[in-house]
């Protein structure tokens, strides 16, 4: 025996102990406050709060948004930062829950006083953290929350809360009318990720608009995010033989899908939003299931006014950056430029990122319209050819 | 297509996704049947196997069977650890004590995981060539079919060791009445020990197959197929190696049936309305005899 008795107890309870605390990380509170190491925010530093899904099952959207985040102030603070401050980010795990990202608001703001807050990445969970942020009067800005109640309630805007991308209608508005315009498509069917609100709120407008288009929707169905054999419903989707696939959901789930109906031998063309957009999804479906899918996103990586940051992103992280990265990054270009016109104080933080007007920011220039708090900005359809991406259409900002 | 096109398409769907529960319940029941243990690390453990034969593959520069065979081993190891360190001291406490250190243990393995190797789905290079048949009209694809036969085989090789050797009679034994096995001179906690190392090696397998099959691995891919195992090992009767295979299959084959006939949002109800069914009209599952528990 290596142990003695006595010693194996004690081994076991703090191996009870490890797991017991493993076991407990999902259920605490918004965390200590860590040393409440920002309570020198008005000094030399202004500190501003990442609150991002760390952990959990949006990790790998919230983790590139904070990574795009942390690259803009980065740039900022080696160029001497802002207003001869430099910028502090201090990060918060929402977990992607939205109970969790309401804790991490509330301990950016009351433990860390951080002037405004970034993140998180997921619809729900800025949803959240919204009222906290409202009532404290602290500014957000949700990087890649496309739903448009994450800006609006009951038909007024939030004075506190904006975003950094285009919304949900304008996705599933552009992919109806090139299914119906550029694809000459009549009928189509929907597979929809029950589990996510923006996947149901896209396919519900993808409907309407297409059915406005002159199209019929013939047949939907549903899978839930982390599934991986989409098999079953891909081959009921099969029997409605339709034009297209209507597909909003993200990358992950999207790659297995696209693989396995090109396996079944389904070749109609599938669309999706900006959930595909992510170098992975031709290392999961492979380049030849690719051909003949579309999906519109935020910007096109080909583009001339996006190399700057494509290439600071790289030399960085020495991998591509996605459309989260790329969001997280304008979200942080966003709120310097509004910190720089006038301070900190969190009204004037609020009054200049409604008032931004022709912003260069990492994937091209922004305005943001201050009835909505949604920033003007075009869209591109990409078709995916042979692994690569081509640039099918852009569309305009309106208005 | 016609109905009974899709009809038989579906049930191949079913078999081939059945063929992966299967696969993983294995290992579950395995541990189960020794121990009495609901391992619910499992899935975690398949996660962790999955990460290994990734490793292997894309630093290691080997191909795919060689880097089963290192994750099978690596994996077997921490299997063995991990009855070491949380199962093993709490042998004689009571079972809940054991079920919950096992959901704690899945916990740690998967955020401890996602440190490590951060949250981002990693994808298997093409390590297998993936063929699809088509056969009058039916897709069958060529990894799904291996899938299904090393499942067939481990079930055999597994069965084999637990009735015809000394292992698998200590094994037995063990099961039995462990403290009065030990008394007939079975090194009990040298059979539990073994136990856990050949069911995460299996489970390792799980992992590297799936992984290669569905081209994806992250470090929470093994909540709900380690769920969805663990109900197809109850339905065959938790404990019985073939009737963790034809669980396996019947349930793939329902969530097919119900996903392509019904909706595919009552799929997962389907799954576990299923375990619900089985735990109130037959508990010890298709295979299961009635035992009189014994006191």
């Amino acid at each position: 025996m290596f142990f003695s008795k006595k010693k194996f107890r004690l081994a076991s309870m703090i191996a009870c102990g490890i797991l017991a605390s493993a076991l407990f990380t999902g259920c605490g509170g918004g965390d200590s406050a860590g040393g409440g190491g920002g309570e020198k925010a008005a000094g030399d530093e202004i500190v501003i709060g990442a609150n991002f899904e760390l952990t959990g099952n949006h990790a790998q959207y919230g983790a590139n948004a904070n990574n795009g985040l942390k690259l803009a102030i980065k740039e900022v603070n080696d160029a001497g930062g802002v207003n001869g401050k430099k910028i502090k980010i201090v990060e918060a795990d929402a977990k992607s829950e939205a109970a969790e990202s309401v804790n991490a608001a509330t301990k950016l703001i009351s433990d860390d006083k951080v002037v405004a807050l970034i993140g998180p990445a997921v619809t729900a969970n800025v949803i959240a953290e919204s009222q906290v942020a409202t009532d404290n009067m602290v500014p957000i800005i949700a990087p890649a929350a496309t739903n448009p109640d994450v800006t609006v309630e009951n038909g007024e805007v939030k004075p506190f809360v904006f975003r950094s991308c285009f919304i949900d209608p304008q996705q599933s508005e552009v992919m109806a009318q090139f299914a119906a315009k550029d694809l000459n498509a009549k009928t189509a069917v929907l597979y929809l990720d029950s589990s996510s609100d923006y996947s149901k709120s896209l396919g519900k407008i993808f409907k309407e608009k297409f059915e406005a288009e002159g199209g019929q929707v013939l047949m939907e169905e549903a899978f839930l995010a982390k599934d991986q054999d989409f098999k079953a419903a891909l081959t009921k989707l099969q029997t409605a033989n339709a034009d297209v696939i209507f597909v909003p959901a993200y990358y992950e789930e999207v790659g297995k899908i696209v693989k396995q109906a090109r396996e079944l031998g389904i070749t109609s063309a599938i669309l999706g939003t900006d959930g595909w957009d992510d170098s992975k999804v031709v290392d999961i479906a492979g380049k030849d299931a690719l051909n003949n899918t579309y999906f519109c996103t935020h910007y096109f990586e080909g583009d001339e006014e996006v190399q700057g940051f494509i290439n600071a992103y790289k030399a960085e992280y020495k991998n591509d950056p996605n459309v989260f990265a790329a969001l997280g990054y304008d979200a942080g270009k966003m709120l310097v430029n509004a910190i720089e016109r006038d301070g900190t104080d969190s009204e004037k933080i609020r009054a200049n990122i409604e008032s931004i007007k022709d912003l260069q920011v990492g994937t091209g220039k922004i305005t943001m319209d201050a009835a909505t708090h949604n920033p003007i900005k075009g869209i591109v359809v990409i078709e995916t050819k042979d692994g690569t991406r081509e640039l099918r259409a852009k569309i305009a900002p309106e208005g | 297509m016609d109905f009974m096109h899709q009809l038989v398409q579906q049930l191949i769907n079913g078999v081939s996704l059945g063929s992966i529960y299967a696969l993983i319940a294995l290992g579950y029941t395995m541990i189960y049947g020794i121990i009495k243990l609901i391992n619910f690390a499992h899935g975690d453990v398949y996660m962790v196997g999955a990460y290994i034969g990734f490793a292997a593959v894309t630093f290691g520069n080997i191909s795919i069977f060689p880097a089963l065979l290192i994750s099978m081993a690596l994996t077997a190891c921490l299997g063995m650890l991990v009855e070491k360190i949380a199962y093993k001291p709490l042998r004689h406490a009571p079972r809940i004590s054991l079920l919950i250190t096992a959901i704690g243990v899945s916990f740690f393995l998967e955020y401890t995981s996602m440190y490590f190797v951060t949250p981002t789905p990693r994808t298997f290079p093409e390590v297998m060539p993936n063929i699809s048949f088509n056969v009058g009209g039916f897709i069958i694809n060529g990894q799904q079919l291996l899938i299904l036969s090393i499942t067939i085989v481990l079930m055999a090789i597994l069965t084999y060791i637990v009735q015809k050797t000394k292992l698998g009679k200590a094994m037995r034994a063990a099961s039995f009445d462990t403290e009065t096995a030990q008394l007939m001179g079975v090194d009990s906690d040298k059979v539990i020990s073994m136990t856990f190392c050949i069911g995460s090696a299996l489970a390792a397998a799980a992992g590297v197959l799936v992984g290669v099959y569905y081209n994806t691995i992250d470090p929470l891919m093994g909540i709900m197929p380690g769920l969805k195992a663990f109900v197809a090992a109850v339905l065959g009767g938790i404990g019985i190696l073939p009737g963790a295979v034809v669980g396996g299959i019947v349930l793939g084959v329902v969530e097919a049936l119900v996903a392509g006939f019904l909706s595919s949002t009552f799929r997962d109800a389907a799954a576990f309305a299923i375990l619900i069914l089985v735990l109130l009209i037959k508990p010890s599952g298709l295979f299961g005899k009635n035992t009189n528990e014994k006191v």
